[in-house]
């Protein structure tokens, strides 16, 4: 929840999803590997994989396996 | 960070991801004890998992946890193995493998938090919600997109689609739980979701309501 967010922002958020093109949870899941290592890399992962950001907004199950990746690679 | 790479997406493969690719081909003599440490990696990525939710799970004994990360690991490592010809080197291939057991390890934990409970389908919280922001031009807006979208939840889309959108987007059930529920998949699922989100958003816009997120969440 962002600072400030209400709760009727949330639910429009979440109710609307984003509002670019976006991956599905297939691709999500086929591409998360690569968009991390660029992610963490400091490469334009959202360049290489166009779309991901906006599913990960889209979808909290391939977002919390996305900051799961993350911390792993992270605490490694 | 990836071993052999430049920024724009082209990678060549590590010598050490070779070395894993060919060691767990059929045939190589050291399979059986590069797959003994592959599962020792994807035990380890589980844990952290489970780790990471142990709040969410206090009410479970360590053994249970351990079990839910051994089993996390089990199912992993079977997957990856069926789909090691889809590696494509995109990644380091610990990287790679390591997706797969966190993914076991949080469709579980998701699934044992929802165990006992039931998938709200009906948006009653989402039909009584007043909005609360101040000022009382960006009120009066977000009141009449909120009353567009009700309206638009309840007598534009399918029911199917409702009861997905109401379930995964208003009511946080998560989807891979709704998945084995429903006797579907996540990728089905999702593409639900978002026909239903596009179909709400053309309401929005022939009303000539265009919200778009801003940095704090309101709407515009």
């Amino acid at each position: 929840m962002s600072r400030g967010e209400t709760e009727t922002g949330i639910l429009i958020r979440r109710a609307l999803g984003p509002s670019g093109p976006e991956l599905g949870c297939d691709e999500c899941f086929e591409r998360l590997d690569e968009y991390v290592e660029y992610g963490l890399a400091g490469a334009p992962m959202d360049e290489i994989v166009p779309g991901m950001r906006a599913h990960l907004e889209g979808c909290p199950a391939c977002r919390e396996e996305h900051e799961s990746l993350m911390s792993f690679l992270l605490a490694s | 960070m990836p071993a052999s790479s430049d920024v724009r997406g082209k990678k060549a493969l590590d010598a050490d991801s070779r070395r894993w690719l060919e060691s767990l081909r059929s045939g190589h003599p050291n399979r059986d004890q590069a797959i003994a440490r592959l599962h020792e990696m994807l035990l380890r990525a589980a844990h952290h998992e489970v780790g990471r939710r142990r709040l969410s799970l206090a009410h479970l004994p360590d053994d249970e946890l351990d079990e839910i990360a051994t089993q996390s690991a089990d199912d992993a490592l079977v997957s990856l193995l069926a789909k090691l010809d889809q590696y494509r080197g995109k990644s380091r291939f610990t990287t790679w493998a390591y997706k797969f057991a966190l993914l076991e390890a949080a469709v579980k934990v998701r699934r044992l938090m929802w165990r006992n409970r039931e998938t709200p389908v009906e948006p009653e919280h989402w039909l009584v919600i007043q909005d609360e922001s101040s000022g009382p031009d960006g009120r009066a807006e977000r009141s009449e997109l909120l009353d567009v979208l009700r309206e638009a939840i309840t007598n534009t889309l399918t029911p199917h689609q409702r009861e997905v959108l109401v379930a995964l987007a208003l009511n946080g059930v998560p989807i891979d739980v709704l998945a084995e529920r429903n006797g579907t998949t996540r990728g089905a699922l999702y593409k639900t979701l978002h026909d239903a989100r596009q179909k709400l958003r053309s309401e929005l816009a022939a009303r000539g309501l265009t919200p778009e997120a801003r940095e704090d969440g309101e709407t515009r």
